[in-house]
């Protein structure tokens, strides 16, 4: 009977030191956190993008313990959670502009075709380091999906060779625009009915040679601008998101296709819609 | 100073837990696809097997074979110490080296007594090793998590870039490629008696 006795109540023994000593340790040495951190962090979505500027979702909510940190940086989590926090923090909720990201090529491989055979790593930052990528454009997408690879949503799929964004999956985070090599991902307002899909500052004759659906700096676009929103400038036109009515008539006289028209509202509005 | 360096050198390499013993291959499988989280990993593995190691040698042979002799629960009892001890530490680093706490964070309670932390320290009582000793192996066999660690993670990155097979892919390939790492740790078998010996 002892032989069973003993081990048993030794092994409590040593287990109660343990769990004392555990207990007086975590009182004795417990490091204070702001109570409101935990209800702040619950909050956040937590994709840890960075698109608010701080180190991730922890990173900002400690920004956010501190006054003067606004809230609504907080892209993914739009406007519902810039409300929730406010309430938290006690201060007056401001709007948050939704982004949505959008690939400015149009270079499918309808419009224009690759100059070499590339056989190497399926990366376009690795593909980018020969010959500044595989397509007859320098400055288009390399399709290999490196943005693809790093959304979060899967709202990227790669598509006759370039990468397309389906804005409705898109929550704007910014990771896409990060990952690209070639920089050709921009974060646009998702209430944009106009975008230039064309990122090569080449001049227009080169760019129509290599490919048929490029900017080829023509100015119809600037000319046929009523509120003036449009300008060409190093040979490729872009659009002025304050000016822009969204009247689209620049997407019609685009000799090239290179203007397009489109709904570009990110997964936040279709949310709100619902 | 030939006997300190020929037990690290014996517990990192020829007796490499993960490569050759085959202990603790969850963190070497489950962390060891980045560098970065490989290297916390393995500092924290360190960290933990050398603690675990000068507490637990104390244990076993004042309380356990000494004391009152129940050397049969050592497993149990080398659990609970540890894990606590895991806890404490982790408290202790909190509170004053709060950068240090944040480099282990996440894998300080995960290896919280897992296999390679276990073994270390059964083995260093089956093998009848003194204080110093039990002490020098743990760290040895913490290097030698290290450089399984950082070679794999290496050897990862090669074959995720490789594009295996799409039947190999995932664990399949890594399990494959672990256990051609792993042979070529036993080619290490004998030479460090031939040189020290």
């Amino acid at each position: 009977m002892m032989s069973i006795i003993v081990p048993i109540a030794a092994v409590t023994i040593i287990g109660l030191i343990c769990a004392v000593g555990l207990s007086v340790a975590s009182a004795v040495m417990a490091v204070k956190e702001d109570e409101r951190f935990p209800a702040i962090r619950e909050c956040l979505p937590g994709a840890n993008c960075g698109a608010c500027g701080f180190s991730g979702c922890d990173g900002y909510a400690k920004a956010l313990l501190k006054p003067g940190t606004k809230t609504n940086l907080c892209v993914p989590g739009a406007d519902t959670v810039a409300v929730k926090l406010s309430k938290l923090l006690g201060v007056a909720a401001e709007d948050v502009v939704e982004k949505v990201a959008v690939v400015r090529c149009s270079g499918d491989c309808e419009h224009t075709q690759p100059k070499e055979e590339y056989h190497g790593i399926r990366s376009c930052s690795a593909a980018k380091l020969l010959f500044s990528g595989s397509g007859s454009c320098a400055w288009g997408c390399i399709g290999m999906g490196d943005c693809a690879k790093v959304c979060p949503q899967n709202a990227i799929y790669m598509e006759k060779g370039i990468a397309v964004v389906q804005s409705a999956g898109c929550i704007g985070c910014g990771l896409c625009a990060k990952a690209c090599p070639q920089g050709i991902i921009a974060m646009i307002p998702d209430t944009a009915k106009t975008e230039v899909l064309c990122s090569s500052h080449d001049a227009g004759a080169q760019t129509h040679k290599v490919c048929s659906a490029g900017c080829i700096a023509c100015h119809k676009c600037e000319k046929s601008c009523e509120a003036g929103a449009i300008t060409v400038a190093g040979n490729l036109a872009s659009i002025d998101r304050v000016k822009c009515t969204g009247c689209g008539k620049c997407a019609e006289v685009c000799t090239t296709g290179a203007i397009a028209k489109a709904d570009f509202s990110g997964a936040h509005r279709f949310e709100k819609q619902a | 100073m030939k006997t300190v360096i020929f037990v690290i050198l014996t517990a990192a390499i020829t007796n490499n837990y993960v490569l050759v013993k085959f202990l603790g291959i969850c963190p070497f499988l489950g962390v060891s696809k980045k560098l970065d989280q490989a290297t916390g990993m393995s500092i924290a593995v360190i960290f933990v097997e050398v603690m675990a190691a000068a507490v637990t040698w104390p244990i076993y042979h004042k309380l356990l074979d000494g004391g009152i002799n129940f050397t049969y629960m050592e497993t149990t009892v080398f659990i609970l110490v540890i894990a606590a001890l895991v806890q404490l530490v982790e408290i202790i680093l909190k509170k004053y080296i709060p950068s240090l706490h944040k480099a282990l964070g996440v894998y300080l309670p995960l290896i919280t007594t897992n296999c390679g932390v276990l073994g270390v320290t059964m083995n260093n009582i089956s093998d009848g090793f003194n204080f110093r000793d039990s002490v020098l192996t743990a760290l040895g066999c913490g290097l030698g998590f290290f450089l399984a660690m950082v070679i794999f993670s290496g050897v990862r990155s090669r074959v995720e870039e490789a594009r295996p097979p799409k039947e190999f892919e995932g664990l399949p390939i890594t399990l494959i490629s672990a256990s051609i790492v792993s042979l070529s740790f036993f080619g290490f078998a004998g030479v460090l008696t031939r040189i020290f010996g």
